[in-house]
C-alpha cells in the first residue's frame, strides 16, 4: 500500500496547499515542505528495508522489490500497476528532495498565488512519481501527459519574459507544451501498436508490461514500435534536434519551475528509456544503438558550444543539460553495466548540479533582477558566499573528481569504451568544452570589472542551507557512490542483460 | 401492423417528448409564463430521459418500417435528451427573470428547442430513409428559429439566415442522394439498400453518387470540411445555448443517423467513398484546427474545434469495423460532456442577455481572479477538448487513436496527432487568458451567485462529470459496451 500513497501524497499536498491559502501566503509553503518532507522520508524508509536484488530481467515474469495492483479499466486490461526498484526508488528519492528545495527556493520569489503555485509544483511533482512507479503503459502515458499541464501552468502564470519582450513565459510554456504533447501522442500510438500485436498474438488485451515483454516482434514493427517510443524520450531527455523548447522553457521558468524541469523532468525521459524502450524492443534498440549513440555525441557538441555562446545564465545551464545528457545517452545504449550504472550516477548528479546552479542562479536573480551575464561582472567580493559556492558547482558540472558528476561520466565513457572506442573518445574530448563553458559563466559573472558600486545582500541561512546540502550530497556521491551503485545494480543487470544478448545476436547476424 | 403496448413503450421517450411540445405550447397559449415553461419542459424532458429505462427493456425492436428502437437507439436519445436538458437550464439562465434579460417573447425558444430534440430522437432511431429525412427536417427547422432568436441582434439574425438557407441546400443534396439510391435499389429502408450494394459486389457509379450526395447533405449539419462554412458565423451568431444545441444535440443525433446507415449497409463504405470520408477527415481535421488557431472570439473558435473534433470521429467512421462504433460512442459522449461544459460557461457569463454574448475571449482575461470556480469549470473542458489525461477527452481521444492503429489507418491516425498539436495551441491560450492579470474593461460577468442556481450546478455536475469519466471510465465504457449496433 506504500506505493500508491507515494503518488497520492503530493496530490493531496496540492490540493491543501490551494485550500491553505486563504489562511494566509505562509502557509501553503509550509504544507508544501511538510508533504515533499513526508514524500522524501517514506522513500528514504522504503530504502531501508527495500531488497533492491529484485528487478525486472529477461527470461522470467519481472520482480520488483514492492509492488501494487488494482483493477482500472477492464475493458482495455489495464490496471493500477505499480512496481518499484532500485532505479524508481532512486529517481524517487531525487524527486522528494528536488521537491523540498523547489519548495524552498520559491520562498521568497513566488508572492503571487502562492496558494494556486504550490498546488501546481506539488501536481508535477506527484505525476513525476507516477511515471516512476507506473508499468503499466496506459498508465505511464497517463502521468507522462499529466504532468504538463501544471508545468505549463507554472512557467506560463509565474514565469519571467526575456528581457528584450521577444519570447513571453506564454511563448516558452507553449512551446514546451506541445513539444511533449505532440511527441507523446506518438508514443500513444506506438503503446497502442504494442498492444494490438500483442492482442492479435494472445488473444488478451493488456497494457501490462510483464506481459507485452513477451510480444514476438517481427523485425520492421519493433523498430518502428521503438522509434516511437524513441521520439517521446528524446524530447523530453532532450537530443539534438528536438531540443529546442528546452532552453526557452528553462529561462522563462521560475527557479522551482527549471529545477524541477532539469532535475527531474529530464530524468523521466532516460528512465523510460531503461525502463521501457530498451527492454520492450532489445533488437531494434541494439540495431539503433549507433544512431542513438552518435545523436548523444551531437548533443555534447552542440550543447557545449551553445552554452559558451549564451549570455542569459539560465539558459547557459540548460545548454549544459543538453550537452550532459548527450553522456546520459551514450552510457544508454553502449549496453555494458559499468556505463549503466555510471548513467544512474549521472542523473543523480547531474539533477543535483543542475538544480543548484537554478537555484543559485535565482539567487542571483533576486538580487541584480537580471540573468544577463553582460550586465554582470566583478560580483565575486559582492555577495558573500554566492559567488565560491557557485564555483563549486560550476567545477562539479564540468565534472571535477571527488564530485558524483565526475563519477558519473567517468563510468559511462570507461563502460562505453568497449563497445564503441572511437565514440567514446570523441566523447571525452567534450568534457573540455564543458569545462570551458563552466568556467566562461563564472568568469563572466563574477570576475572582470564591475559594473556596478552596489553591495548586494549577503545568502541568508534558508539560501545557504539549500545549497550546501546540495554540496555535501554531491561529494559524498563523489567520493562514495557504492550504496547508489548497489541499489541499481539489479536493474541495470536486467537492461544490460537485454540489450547485451541483442547485441551478440546482431553481432553473429552480420 | 399492428403496434402493440410494447411498442409503445419503446415508443416512450419519443411520445412523451412531443406530448410535452403541446403541452408546453397550450401552457403558452393559456399563460405566458416563462418559469411554467422551463418547468413544463423540464419535467417532459426528465420524463422521457426515463422512459428510455423501459424501452431499453424491450429493445431491439421494429416500430414500423421506419424505426428501430435498440439499445443504440437508447444511448443516443439518452445523449440528446441530456443535453437538450443542459441547454433548456442553460436557457432559463440566459432569458433571465423579471425586466433583466431577454426582451422578447421567452417561452417560445423552449418549444423550439423540444421540437428540434423529438427530431433528433427520430433521427436516431431511423432505418429508412424517410424517416431519416422526417427526423433531420423536424431536427433542422425548429434551429433556423432557434439561432435567430434575438433577431435584433444583426449577428442572430444573419446567422439563422445563413444557416436556414446552408442547411436547405444540404437537404436538397440529401433528397437527390436518397432518389439515386432509391433509383439503384428500389428501396428506401437501410437494410434493403445495403444488400441491393452487397449484391453488385462493389456500389455501383450511380450508388456511389447517391451515397456521396448524402454524405454531403449529412456533412452540412455535421459542419465537415469543405461544407463547413457556415459554422463559425452561426456559432458566434446564435445565442449561446443554442450554440450549445448546435454543437452537441444536433451533431449527435445526425452523426448517429450515420453511423447506423453505414453500419447495417457496410457495403456503402467500400470503395471510392471511403476515399472520399477519408480525405474529408483529414481535410476536417487540419482546416478546423488551423482556422482556430487565430479566433478571439470563444464561440467561433468552439465552432472550429467541433469541425476539427467530427473529423476525428470520422477517422472511427471509415475504419468502420472492430472497436468503431465503441469508440465513436465514446467520443460523442465525451464530446458532447466538454462542448455543454465550454458553451455553458459561455452562457453563463453571458446571462442573462445583454444585448452580445460575452464571447470575445479578453472577456475571460483574468477569469481566475474573479470567478474562480467557472475558471476551473471552462479551464477543465479546455484540457478535455485537448485531451489531456485526467479528463474525458483523453479517453476519447485514446479509442480513436485505438480505433485508428487497429484498422491501420496510419495517414488519418499521423493526422490526428497533428491535429492535436495544433489544437493544444489554441485550447491553451483560451485557458491561460483565464489567469493573466485582470483587464480593466469588462462589460459582461457571471452573476456572483451563478453556482446556486440551475444552470451553475448543472455545469458544475458536468464538470465532476467530466473529471471523474476521466480518472475512472469504466462505467462509461460499459454502458457503450451494450450499446453496439
Amino acid at each position: 500500500m506504500i506505493l500508491p500513497w507515494l503518488i497520492l501524497i503530493p496530490f493531496i499536498g496540492g490540493l491543501l496547499c490551494w485550500q491553505g491559502e486563504r489562511f494566509g501566503p505562509t502557509l501553503p509553503r509550509w504544507i508544501a515542505l511538510l508533504t515533499m518532507s513526508l514524500e522524501t522520508i517514506l522513500g528514504l524508509w522504503v530504502w531501508s528495508t527495500g531488497t533492491f536484488t529484485y528487478a525486472p530481467a529477461p527470461g522470467a515474469d519481472p520482480t520488483w522489490a514492492l509492488e501494487f495492483k488494482l483493477q482500472w479499466i477492464q475493458r482495455f486490461g489495464i490496471s493500477v500497476h505499480l512496481a518499484l526498484d532500485g532505479l524508481s526508488l532512486l529517481m524517487i528519492l531525487l524527486t522528494g528532495l528536488l521537491g523540498i528545495l523547489s519548495v524552498l527556493c520559491s520562498w521568497k520569489e513566488i508572492q503571487r498565488n502562492v496558494g494556486f503555485f504550490h498546488l501546481n509544483l506539488m501536481w508535477i511533482l506527484g505525476g513525476v512519481v507516477g511515471v516512476f512507479l507506473a508499468i503499466d503503459l496506459f498508465m505511464f502515458f497517463f502521468f507522462w501527459e499529466m504532468m504538463l499541464v501544471p508545468m505549463y501552468f507554472l512557467i506560463a502564470l509565474w514565469g519571467h519574459s526575456s528581457a528584450d519582450g521577444k519570447k513571453t513565459r506564454i511563448y516558452a510554456a507553449t512551446k514546451f507544451f506541445i513539444f511533449t504533447q505532440a511527441s507523446g501522442l506518438i508514443m500513444l500510438v506506438a503503446i497502442l501498436g504494442l498492444v494490438l500485436v500483442h492482442f492479435n498474438q494472445t488473444g488478451v488485451i493488456t497494457f501490462g508490461y510483464a506481459d507485452l515483454l513477451k510480444t514476438k516482434l517481427s523485425h520492421g514493427t519493433e523498430y518502428i514500435l521503438m522509434l516511437g517510443f524513441f521520439i517521446a524520450f528524446a524530447v523530453k531527455l532532450p537530443i539534438v534536434p528536438l531540443h529546442s523548447w528546452l532552453p526557452d522553457a528553462h529561462a522563462q521558468a521560475p527557479t522551482a519551475g527549471s529545477v524541477d524541469l532539469a532535475g527531474i523532468l529530464l530524468k523521466t525521459a532516460a528512465y523510460g528509456l531503461l525502463r521501457f524502450a530498451l527492454p520492450l524492443f532489445p533488437n531494434a534498440s541494439a540495431e539503433f544503438a549507433p544512431i542513438a549513440m552518435v545523436l548523444g555525441l551531437i548533443g555534447i557538441f552542440y550543447g557545449a558550444f551553445l552554452a559558451f555562446a549564451q549570455t542569459d545564465i539560465k539558459r547557459l545551464i540548460a545548454f549544459s543539460s543538453v550537452s550532459h545528457m548527450g553522456f546520459v545517452l551514450i552510457g544508454i545504449y553502449s549496453g555494458s553495466q559499468q556505463a549503466l550504472q555510471g548513467v544512474v550516477v549521472q542523473m543523480l548528479a547531474h539533477g543535483l548540479s543542475a538544480a543548484a546552479l537554478f537555484i543559485l542562479s535565482g539567487q542571483l536573480y533576486e538580487r541584480l533582477h537580471t540573468r544577463d551575464m553582460r550586465e554582470m561582472g566583478g560580483l565575486w567580493s559582492k555577495i558573500a558566499y554566492l559567488p565560491a559556492i557557485s564555483l563549486f558547482f560550476a567545477a562539479a558540472s564540468l565534472g571535477l573528481p571527488g564530485t558524483g558528476n565526475f563519477v558519473g561520466e567517468f563510468l559511462i565513457l570507461i563502460g562505453s569504451f568497449v563497445s564503441a572506442p572511437w565514440i567514446t573518445a570523441i566523447a571525452t574530448s567534450g568534457l573540455v568544452f564543458g569545462s570551458v563553458y563552466s568556467l566562461i559563466m563564472i568568469h563572466r559573472a563574477y570576475f572582470g570589472p564591475a559594473k556596478s558600486d552596489a553591495v548586494y545582500k549577503g545568502m541568508d541561512g534558508r539560501e545557504l542551507i539549500m545549497v550546501l546540502g546540495l554540496a555535501v550530497l554531491l561529494i559524498l556521491l563523489g567520493v562514495y557512490p557504492q550504496p547508489i551503485l548497489d541499489t541499481s545494480s539489479a536493474t541495470m543487470h536486467g537492461v544490460q542483460q537485454w540489450l547485451g544478448t541483442a547485441f551478440t545476436q546482431l553481432a553473429s547476424a552480420r | 401492423m399492428d403496434l402493440t403496448i410494447q411498442h409503445f413503450i419503446a415508443l416512450a421517450p419519443l411520445l412523451i417528448t412531443s406530448i410535452t411540445i403541446v403541452v408546453v405550447m397550450l401552457g403558452i397559449a393559456w399563460r405566458r409564463n416563462h418559469s411554467q415553461s422551463f418547468l413544463l419542459t423540464v419535467a417532459g424532458l426528465n420524463l422521457a430521459l426515463l422512459s428510455i429505462y423501459p424501452a431499453l427493456k424491450v429493445a431491439p425492436l421494429v416500430v414500423t418500417p421506419l424505426l428501430q428502437i435498440d439499445s443504440f437507439a437508447c444511448l443516443y436519445m439518452g445523449i440528446i435528451l441530456v443535453s437538450t436538458l443542459a441547454c433548456v437550464t442553460l436557457a432559463h439562465a440566459y432569458l433571465g427573470e423579471g425586466k433583466a434579460g431577454y426582451p422578447g417573447n421567452r417561452e417560445e425558444l423552449y418549444l423550439l428547442i423540444l421540437m428540434a430534440a423529438a427530431g433528433g430522437l427520430v433521427l436516431v432511431a431511423a432505418q429508412h430513409l424517410a424517416s431519416l429525412f422526417i427526423g433531420l427536417e423536424l431536427l433542422s427547422v425548429p434551429v433556423y428559429g432557434l439561432v435567430a432568436y434575438a433577431f435584433f441582434n444583426k449577428r442572430s439574425l444573419e446567422g439563422g439566415i445563413k444557416y436556414m438557407v446552408l442547411s436547405a441546400a444540404g437537404s436538397a443534396f440529401l433528397l437527390f442522394g436518397m432518389a439515386l439510391l432509391y433509383a439503384e435499389s428500389g428501396s428506401l429502408g437501410f437494410s434493403e439498400i445495403g444488400k441491393a450494394i452487397a449484391a453488385t459486389g462493389m456500389p455501383s457509379p450511380i450508388a456511389s453518387l447517391g451515397l456521396g450526395m448524402m454524405l454531403v447533405g449529412l456533412g452540412f449539419k455535421l459542419s465537415l470540411v469543405p461544407f463547413h462554412l457556415w459554422t463559425p458565423d452561426v456559432y458566434e451568431g446564435a445565442p449561446a445555448p443554442v450554440a450549445a444545441f448546435l454543437a452537441t444535440a444536433s451533431k449527435v443525433a445526425v452523426f448517429g443517423v450515420l453511423v447506423r446507415l453505414f453500419q447495417i449497409s457496410p457495403a456503402a463504405t467500400s470503395g471510392v467513398l471511403s476515399d472520399v470520408m477519408s480525405v474529408i477527415a483529414v481535410a476536417s481535421i487540419l482546416v478546423g484546427n488551423l482556422l482556430a488557431l487565430t479566433q478571439n472570439n470563444l464561440k467561433r473558435l468552439l465552432g472550429y474545434s467541433s469541425i476539427a473534433h467530427f473529423g476525428y470521429l470520422m477517422i472511427a467512421m471509415v475504419a468502420s469495423k472492430g472497436m468503431a462504433v465503441e469508440a465513436i460512442n465514446v467520443y460523442l459522449v465525451t464530446y458532447v460532456l466538454t462542448s455543454l461544459g465550454a458553451f455553458g460557461v459561455v452562457t453563463l457569463m453571458s446571462s442573462p442577455y445583454s444585448g452580445r454574448d460575452a464571447d470575445a475571449m479578453f472577456e475571460y482575461r483574468g477569469l481566475f481572479w474573479r470567478r474562480p470556480y467557472l475558471t476551473a469549470v471552462l479551464t477543465v473542458m479546455m484540457l478535455s477538448l485537448a485531451g489531456i489525461p485526467l479528463t474525458t477527452g483523453f479517453i476519447g481521444k485514446f479509442y480513436i487513436i485505438a480505433t485508428g492503429v487497429e484498422a491501420h489507418l496510419w495517414w488519418l491516425t499521423g493526422s490526428l496527432v497533428v491535429g492535436s498539436a495544433i489544437g493544444v495551441f489554441y485550447y491553451l491560450r483560451v485557458m491561460v487568458t483565464l489567469y493573466l492579470q485582470d483587464s480593466k474593461i469588462q462589460r459582461h460577468d457571471a452573476p456572483f451567485n451563478w453556482a446556486q442556481r440551475a444552470g451553475g450546478v448543472m455545469l458544475l455536475g458536468i464538470t465532476l462529470l467530466a473529471f471523474f469519466l476521466g480518472v475512472y471510465p469504466q462505467p462509461l465504457l460499459t454502458l457503450v459496451g451494450h450499446a453496439g449496433l
